[in-house]
């Protein structure tokens, strides 16, 4: 009887599978999950088609973005690693110069309210442009890449069959790679599934870490992307990264962080902006005893009785178990992503 | 006597309708003006690449001297006011033609005053891609004077070498820079370094019509950038970009831009 019953639910995910494909193709437009908040990328300003989401794909795995075309957007945000850096604390860019921050993942950037762990950037079409000029304020320019692109032997045409342009400009190179990065979309994990009707159930454990996560993590890991964008200071032992302090200049921003979600954690590590922990251990570790004073210390973290979040080993079990059920397996598999 | 007096108002009648036609035919269509940038350090002109002293009391020798100019309008001799719309303009000293900016298509009037901005407005600041096209492209047309990781224009940039700065580990060389920007912030306020000049002539106007073009000879030193009201020692503070201190310099360069004359 339940060989039979599962039988019959791998037959309906298949052909859930199929259908979902078969629409993608059609009119291709990112499906909007009913549990997610409101989008904040403006769509009509970028229509998503087939040929810009292609035309974007390819440029994200082509190195040729690379002033001495050796990296590309794909060789930072690997998809096998929910679109960041396989192993890497902090990202290794070009001439194997270190960058100072662990690399975000790139999924689920429609909701975006800002990019990057300090929030310098407001609008997912302009994120690029700081990947590409490399080195920081050091006066590159996207000059070189798009004129790369102009003399390319395929680009000039993928272009034109997309937007009717001529000659590739910035904006078309950015607004393509949006295109890719809009489709990006993870929520499709355990957890989004058993928001279904009929659908898979967590188990009274992972429901239990839940229920914790949305106790003890919520205000600042909040809604079904599991952060509210703030910015906050979580407590970590304070090195010379100065935070979101140094986009606003105001002394309360000093060393606050873009609070990140907690979705994919299983492929994403190391964590934290600089990639400090390796294991979600070692994460909950510190909020329950690790967490430190500082003047901008979020005051959820702060107790009459001590700092941080009072955890039982029980209960770490359980966010543990919880936090695997956001890991989205379609997502990180999806060959639609992956380099053609 | 009452011959004299016909004769009089006759004569009156007759310049009137001169000058009323002579009206009529005056040129009523709109013009061009030219904003014209003068580069000096003090009384000298700017050179690049050749040394000079800062009133700190540093060495230096400019390498790059460029900055936005936006939001020009011009004043009437009414105090009424003609905005040019969306008028954005990268001064670059190496680039001669950047600095001398034609704007067109200006009502036919009698200008006393012009205004604009030192950097870009907000409201552009902020905006979407498509609304950015040439020097204010982040990409490619706003050449190095735009912030990827904070998305904002650099306002003014000023780099050059100096004795008194450090080794740059990049270049090897001793180097300063000043990138000065600020736009106030996007969703939370940060500092805000806009500087709007307003540079009136007392003596000139400029007679704007489709037969004219008057030209705004702006004088613009470079000195000011380091003083006034406070002195900047290179030695002290060689690297100054997004940072609390660019507001003092921008206080210092907010007057370096005076309007010398108006010529016709
Ligand atoms: C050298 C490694 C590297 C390369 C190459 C790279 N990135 Fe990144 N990316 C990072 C790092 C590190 C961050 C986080 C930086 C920060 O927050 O300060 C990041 C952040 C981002 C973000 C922000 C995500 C968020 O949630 O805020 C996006 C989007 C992004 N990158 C897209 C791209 C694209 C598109 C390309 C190719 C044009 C690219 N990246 C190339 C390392 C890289
Ligand atoms: C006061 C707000 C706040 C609370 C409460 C909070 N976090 Fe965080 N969390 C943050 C911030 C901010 C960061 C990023 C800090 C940084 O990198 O400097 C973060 C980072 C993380 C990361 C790293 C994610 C990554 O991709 O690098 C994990 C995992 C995490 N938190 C889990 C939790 C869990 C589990 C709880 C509840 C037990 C929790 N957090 C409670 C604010 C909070």
């Amino acid at each position: 009887m339940s060989k039979i019953f599962i039988a019959f639910s791998i037959f309906v995910l298949v052909i859930a599978c199929v259908k979902e494909k078969n629409d993608a193709e059609q009119n291709f437009s990112i499906r909007i999950p009913d549990h997610f908040p409101a989008v904040n990328y403006d769509l009509t300003l970028n229509p998503i088609s087939k040929e810009g989401f292609e035309l974007g794909r390819k440029l994200f795995y082509d190195p040729i973005l690379s002033r001495d075309s050796s990296i590309s957007c794909g060789s930072c945000h690997q998809q096998s690693a929910g679109f960041t850096q396989h192993g890497h604390d902090i990202s290794h860019g070009i001439d194997d110069l270190l960058g100072t921050r662990n690399a975000l993942p790139v999924m689920n950037l429609i909701w975006n309210k800002s990019f990057f762990w300090d929030g310098g950037v407001h609008n997912l079409d302009f994120v690029p442009i700081n990947a590409i000029t490399s080195k920081v304020e050091m006066d590159e320019s996207l000059e070189n890449a798009i004129g790369k692109l102009n003399r390319h032997p395929q680009y000039p045409s993928l272009f034109k069959s997309w937007i009717n342009v001529d000659k590739i400009e910035s904006k078309d190179l950015l607004k393509a790679l949006s295109q890719f990065m809009a489709f990006c979309v993870s929520a499709n994990s355990k957890y989004d599934q058993s928001l279904q009707v009929n659908s898979v159930q967590l188990t009274s454990d992972e429901f239990e870490g839940l229920q914790l996560v949305n106790t003890k993590c919520s205000p600042c890991h909040s809604t079904a992307l599991f952060t509210d964008f703030s910015f906050r200071n979580n407590g970590l032992v304070l090195t010379g990264d100065l935070g979101r302090y140094k986009a606003s200049l105001v002394d309360s921003d000093l060393y606050r962080f873009r609070v990140p979600s907690l979705r994919n954690l299983s492929y994403t590590a190391p964590y934290m902006h600089d990639g400090r922990f390796r294991t979600i251990d070692q994460v909950l570790d510190h909020y329950a005893n690790k967490v430190v004073m500082s003047a901008t210390l979020d005051s959820n973290l702060i107790r009459k009785e001590g700092l941080g979040i009072p955890l039982t080993e029980e209960e770490k079990t359980k966010i543990k178990l919880f936090l695997k059920t956001l890991d989205d397996e379609s997502f990180i598999r999806n060959p639609i992503l992956s380099e053609q | 006597m009452k011959f004299n007096l016909l004769n009089i108002l006759f004569a009156i009648g007759l310049i009137s309708f001169i000058s009323f036609s002579c009206n009529d035919e005056h040129d009523n269509s709109p013009g061009s003006v030219v904003l014209e940038f003068d580069h000096r350090w003090g009384t000298q002109e700017l050179k690049l690449n050749s040394s000079l002293l800062t009133p700190a009391g540093d060495s230096v020798k400019f390498t790059a001297f460029r900055y936005f100019i936006s939001n020009i309008s011009f004043l009437k001799a009414d105090g009424s006011e003609y905005k040019v719309p969306n008028s954005y303009f990268l001064v670059d000293h190496e680039l001669d033609k950047s600095r001398e900016i034609t704007l067109t298509n200006i009502p036919a009037d009698d200008y006393r005053a012009v205004q604009f901005i030192i950097g870009v407005d907000s409201a552009k600041s902020t905006t979407a891609l498509d609304q950015r096209t040439g020097v204010l492209d982040p990409a490619t047309g706003a050449q190095g004077m735009y912030w990827a990781w904070n998305s904002g224009y650099i306002f003014i940039k000023v780099e050059g070498e100096s004795p008194s700065a450090p080794i740059d580990s990049i270049t090897l060389k001793r180097r300063f820079w000043y990138h000065i920007g600020g736009f106030g912030g996007y969703s939370s306020p940060t500092i805000n370094n806009i500087k709007s000049v307003s540079a009136v002539s007392d003596d000139d106007v400029a007679h704007v019509n489709g037969s004219a073009e008057p030209t705004f000879h702006m004088i613009v030193d470079l000195q000011e950038f380091f003083m006034n009201p406070t002195n900047l020692s290179i030695k002290q503070n060689p690297v100054v970009m997004f940072a609390p201190y660019s507001t003092t310099i921008a206080n210092n360069y907010t007057d370096m831009i005076k309007l010398d004359h108006i010529h016709q």
